[in-house]
């Protein structure tokens, strides 16, 4: 919402400042969004006079000029304008002047041979407007030496507020005077509208005809003026609706423009010859058309409020007005349309169609009913000074509703919600002032809003008015200590978890990405996803149209596109959601990441100590484990099972489970994945559910179990196994474990072999077994009996054999 | 050779003399080996000398006695010192040969090049803040429904506060409601509210989602949120704890706010928070000085309507609110210039704004320290 400083004067005596009218309007609410003060940008342009003007020696088309700026001597200007001639009043600017239009500091220079100290300006080169056909020419009476703007009337500076939804009165200069009147800065000047006596009855009729859909205009009200003459407004109306950067058009519709944006009222005017018949307020038929003023043609439908004559829609209600019955020089008799519309179904429609007008924007947020017949009033009042003509009476269809209503107020609800101290007689002025009607007396005042402040419901509103008016400033900041009970964890444990899987990996080298909650459809159903209910309505690209069953195909696809850059072994991870379905008990949160190239755990790329090889399952795994035990999960118990989902290598690939509850996967990503992704590999990731993980048993003490240390060394015996190629590693280590879980402290494979010199389908594994005595040595009898059982019980659960 | 001790016996000075400068020319251990056996062996010079001792009269080995056993004790001690002396030069020795070019690089330790998200560190430094004054952190789904989204927070159907969210909808479900992509974390206090009796001290990050997309928006971004209701918290105390966010969030001593009046749907009455700053600086911008004000947050009185809304008694209860934008406050404090960047996943980006995995943020070492 845009308004000059002498606009703001027409309502407001001001007591402060321009600057302090500025910054004290953001400080009660209406945001100062920036100030535009021409008077200042324009200010080294002064009135010159020019006293002589001869062709220039050496250049037909040049002028010599020699200006008068009413002090020092006459200054020598080449000129190029056809215009420049002797007497002529025009706007000067000496060497140094920025001009406004390229930006370049005028110099002292010579032109063809000539010297020319300063330069004569075309309304162009000041960033005024188009016109350059010659130097600006000004009024015989423009004081020679004065600030070109305040001749022009430009010293009125633009102030530019943002009015948030609540405050629809604002839309209007009235308004934003009264809230600065209110709030210490000046006196409201807010002349009762005088009515119009009309002299005749209007010539048409208007009826609202909604049947038996609900009413979309509460009241209609028109007037006809007759015999007008429509031309260009007045001066010191165009340059105000050129101020906020309107177009002035003629005098009848700059007359609803300054309507608009003086009262927030906006109006609507169309020449009656050009409407036929009587005029019916009704919902438009599906398929109807209107050419607006905007110069579209809009297909409506019965959602749509429209104003009818009997050829057809005249005009889109509450939004814009038909080009056809628009008013133009010859434009004689007037109808003016002073209307309230439903303010959500002219903000549906203004939506349908695409169409923000000012009217659309005021009328959805809300105007004062009240005004709408003293409106009607002060546009004809308008109307009638500049274009002359007469009167009709008034005609009202639908009636204007009554917006009063009573708020019981608690003075003390000012200070229980804002902590202010303010005493009966400043809440009272400050309500008075705003217009609301103050009545009753301490504890508890009656007040009643005023028309136009339809966004007034509860004490809490008023509390807000009284403290924005008073300032916000004065609310003192007030210690609020934190409860005297003992410190809890404020994290859950899936918070708990989140954070130290994200630290665990980052700690073995992978690299946090945040990338988007959306992937494409294609990317969704490669990992499990692309239900219809997860797909967006409206996604702002193609390829982030679906909620992300997974974090992988975000961190492959980021992958991918740092290989472009050039850095091709990137480990990346990711902790966020993702989505199983649309119900709130439907996200996950999951802990994943991706290692390519040769970006391993312990250094990726060529190195003099040995280069890194591609990275492979087990980095995804030792990753994923990583997070899991930095979760508190029991990976001690965990079971790796080769069945991970399909978006895996079938062959190197694995979950991690605890029964049936499988809480992680882990291997290189399926080829055709990738190939579908359009990424190149070698590519391994791993996937962790956080949610899955259980939950440790809560502990009574945070004092650990006793340490128990034996006094006996740990005897440690090696054993190579020839199994068959499928046995699992894990099925022979739980075997050796299992002969005796107490003395058995350690299983480990230390050597894995297949190849030349076993058979094709066998392979060795070579473990390493600890036996830890506690209450004496072992004898060799004892340990080679342990042994014994070890490779029986190997045996019998894999069919391996010792190897010679 | 002040520690040979010369004796009365010239046979036994000069073997003495003999041996000792045999010990002292032995050039490494074998040498000196072959020394000791020949002295001290069997059938060694000295050995058989303490041997003759049984043969001799009791005057006599009074006498001789003493000198042969000394002899030995002098022997045997300069022995054991050679062997000492010739031990330190053979690992000398051995060392010199054993060098390495300690310039050679080593590889970098995983957790020096692994990173945490800027964002992610952001809201650890929030949490740690907003702990120490009592606050938990509360969670909810990014997939809403209209209610939680819009309705209970007070947003009446078609209004042009709806409007402004440019709000993802999903498909219409069986029910004929669609749901949506939360467009701020205020649901999660609606949650809250609904599950927790007051008094309640939450703050709720998350992500949230508006389509819209150009230099300074992304279609999905991360706000946190903050909600105390109790019987008195008022605006005076959101204005104390902002102060305090301010200065333990930029780490400075004090920093000036401004409260601008403003409207959410949700709050009665809203404010907006400018803080002083410095922008004078290219390219950077000080927090807790100078004279210009930038806007970081909007908050505000919990509206009745609200609390209404999720079963709270506005007479009874009352609270304040109030939300900002975590990837703005992290492009404030840490100087990123581009919102877009933070979910590009670009390593060069990531390795220099990301953070160390072992630089957690705490209070007590300073929160980006």
């Amino acid at each position: 919402m845009k308004f000059t400083y002498s606009w703001l004067k027409d309502h407001l005596e001001p007591t402060a400042s321009f600057d302090q009218i500025v910054e004290r309007l953001s400080l009660i609410g209406l945001e100062v969004e920036g100030v535009e003060d021409k008077a200042k940008q324009l200010a080294p342009f002064v009135v010159g006079e020019v006293l002589t003007a001869q062709k220039h020696p050496n250049a037909d088309k040049l002028k010599v000029c020699t200006v008068s700026i009413g002090k020092g001597d006459p200054i020598q200007v080449v000129c190029g304008a056809p215009n420049a001639r002797a007497g002529l009043k025009t706007v000067f600017a000496a060497p140094g002047t920025v001009i406004p239009a390229t930006g370049t500091e005028l110099k002292i220079g010579k032109i063809r041979d000539v010297e020319s100290r300063g330069m004569l300006c075309s309304a162009r080169e000041m960033g005024l407007s188009e016109e350059h056909e010659g130097i600006i020419e000004l009024p015989e009476d423009a004081p020679v030496g004065a600030p070109f703007a305040e001749v022009l009337g430009l010293n009125d500076p633009v102030i530019e507020i943002a009015v948030t939804p609540n405050r629809a009165d604002c839309l209007g200069v009235s308004g934003v005077a009264r809230d600065l009147a209110a709030a210490g800065l000046g006196e409201l000047m807010a002349p009762r509208v005088k009515p119009v006596e009309g002299t005749f009855p209007a010539p048409l009729k208007v009826t609202l005809e909604f049947g038996d859909t609900p009413s979309l205009c509460p009241a209609f009200a028109l007037r006809v003026v007759k015999g007008v003459k429509n031309g260009p407004s007045p001066q010191w109306l165009q340059d105000r609706l050129r101020a906020i950067g309107l177009r002035p058009i003629n005098a009848l519709v700059d007359v609803t423009n300054f309507m608009t944006f003086d009262r927030n009222r906006p109006l609507h005017v169309f020449d009656l010859k050009k409407v036929a018949g009587d005029l019916v307020v009704r919902r438009a038929k599906t398929g109807e058309t209107l050419l607006a003023l905007d110069g579209k043609t809009y297909t409506l439908d019965e959602s749509m409020c429209v104003i009818a004559d009997e050829k057809g829609v005249e005009s889109l209600a509450g939004i814009m007005g038909g080009e056809e019955s628009g008013c133009d020089a010859a434009t004689v008799d007037v109808v003016i349309e002073s209307a309230l519309w439903e303010p959500i179904n002219i903000a549906q429609t203004g939506r349908r169609l695409g169409i923000n007008s000012d009217a659309r924007f005021r009328f959805e947020r809300g105007i004062d009913p009240a005004f709408t017949l003293p409106g009607l009033d002060l546009a004809t009042h308008l109307i009638l000074e500049m274009c002359g003509g007469e009167p009709s009476q008034v005609v009202l269809a639908g009636a204007i509703p009554d917006t009063a209503r009573t708020i019981a107020f608690p003075l003390a609800e000012v200070k229980r919600l804002s902590g202010l101290d303010a005493s009966e007689a400043e809440i009272r002025d400050v309500l008075e002032k705003l217009g609301f009607a103050v009545s009753g007396s301490t504890p508890v005042l009656d007040v009643v809003p005023p028309s136009w402040r339809g966004d007034i419901e509860g004490k809490a509103d008023l509390v807000e008015e009284v403290v924005r008016i008073l300032g916000l400033e004065r609310v003192p900041a007030t210690e609020f200590p934190r409860d005297a009970d003992a410190r809890k964890p404020v994290l859950t444990a899936l918070q708990l978890r989140t954070r130290k899987a994200r630290r665990a990996l980052a700690a073995r080298g992978l690299v946090e990405a945040v990338t988007w909650s959306f992937v494409s459809k294609g990317a969704a159903e490669a990992f499990g996803g692309g239900k219809p209910e997860l797909a967006l309505s409206n996604p702002i690209a193609a390829d982030l149209s679906d909620m992300r069953p997974s974090l992988l195909p975000g961190l492959i696809r980021a992958a991918q596109a740092n290989a472009d850059r050039g850095f091709a072994d990137v480990a990346l991870f990711e902790v966020g959601q993702v989505f199983l379905g649309d119900g709130p008990g439907d996200q996950r949160q999951s802990a994943s990441g991706i290692r390519r190239g040769t970006a391993k755990p312990g250094g990726a790329g060529r190195f003099w100590a040995g280069a890194a090889g591609a990275v492979d399952a087990f980095d995804a795994k030792a990753d994923a484990f990583a997070a899991l035990a930095a979760c508190g999960a029991p990976v001690a118990n965990l079971q790796v099972t080769a069945d991970a989902p399909s978006w895996y290598h079938p062959g190197r690939s694995g979950t991690l489970r605890l029964g049936s509850n499988a809480f992680a996967h882990f291997g290189e990503v399926h080829p055709a994945v990738l190939e579908a992704l359009d990424v190149t590999g070698p590519l391994v990731a791993f996937e962790i559910t956080l949610d899955k993980i259980p939950e440790p048993k809560a502990k009574a003490t945070r004092v650990k179990p006793p340490l128990e240390l034996s006094a006996f060394q740990p005897v440690r015996r090696d054993f190579a196994f020839l199994v068959g190629r499928e046995v699992a590693a894990a099925d022979i280590l739980k075997a050796a474990q299992g002969v005796d879980r107490k003395l058995v402290t350690g299983v480990g494979v230390f050597d894995l072999y297949e190849g030349k010199g076993i058979e094709a389908d066998k392979k060795s594994v070579a473990i390493e077994v600890t036996l830890q005595p506690r209450e004496r040595t072992l004898t060799d009898e004892e340990i080679d009996q342990v042994a014994g059982r070890i490779v029986a019980e190997v045996a019998k659960k894999t069919g391996a054999v010792l190897r010679a | 050779m002040s520690d040979l001790v010369l004796t009365d016996h010239p046979a036994l000075d000069a073997l003495e003399r003999e041996i000792a400068s045999a010990i002292l020319a032995s050039a490494d251990e074998a040498a000196l080996e072959q020394v000791r056996i020949s002295a001290l062996g069997k059938k060694g010079s000295v050995s058989e000398l303490l041997k003759s001792l049984g043969a001799m009269s009791p005057d006599e080995r009074k006498v001789m006695g003493p000198a042969i056993n000394g002899l030995r004790d002098r022997i045997q001690g300069l022995m054991a010192a050679r062997r000492e002396t010739l031990k330190a030069a053979a690992l000398e020795a051995r060392l010199a040969t054993e060098k390495v070019d300690v310039t050679l690089p080593v590889r970098e330790a995983p957790a020096e090049i692994g990173r945490v998200h800027p964002i992610s560190q952001v809201m650890e430094e929030l949490t740690a803040i907003f702990a120490d004054m009592g606050f938990s952190v509360a969670e909810g789904p990014d997939i809403e429904d209209d209610f939680h989204n819009f309705t209970a927070l007070n947003f009446p159907a078609g209004h042009p506060a709806r409007e402004m969210h440019d709000t993802f909808f999903l498909p219409p479900g069986a029910d004929g409601e669609r749901k949506v992509l939360r467009t701020h974390t205020s649901p999660v206090q609606v949650r809250t509210m609904q599950a927790k009796k007051p008094p309640i001290r939450v703050i709720c990050p998350g992500r949230t989602y508006r389509c819209d997309s150009d230099q300074t928006h992304t279609p999905m971004f991360h706000q946190v949120e903050g909600l105390v209701i109790d019987r008195h918290a008022h605006l005076g105390h959101l204005k104390w704890i902002l102060e305090e966010f301010c200065k333990s969030f930029f780490e400075v001593e004090g920093v000036k706010m401004r409260f601008r009046p403003s409207f959410f749907p949700f709050t009665e009455p809203s404010m907006e928070v400018d803080i002083q700053c410095d922008r004078s600086r290219p390219g950077e911008i000080r927090f807790g000085e100078g004279n210009d004000w930038l806007e970081i947050l909007g908050c505000g009185m919990v509206h009745p309507n609200v609390l209404r809304n999720c079963g709270i008694d506005p007479d009874e209860y009352q609270g304040f609110a109030w939300g900002m934008g975590i990837d703005r406050i992290a492009m404030l404090k840490y100087g990123m210039s581009d919102l877009r960047a933070f979910f590009e996943a670009d390593v060069r980006w990531l390795s220099h704004y990301g953070f160390r995995p072992l630089d957690f943020p705490t209070l007590a070492g300073g929160l980006s320290a």
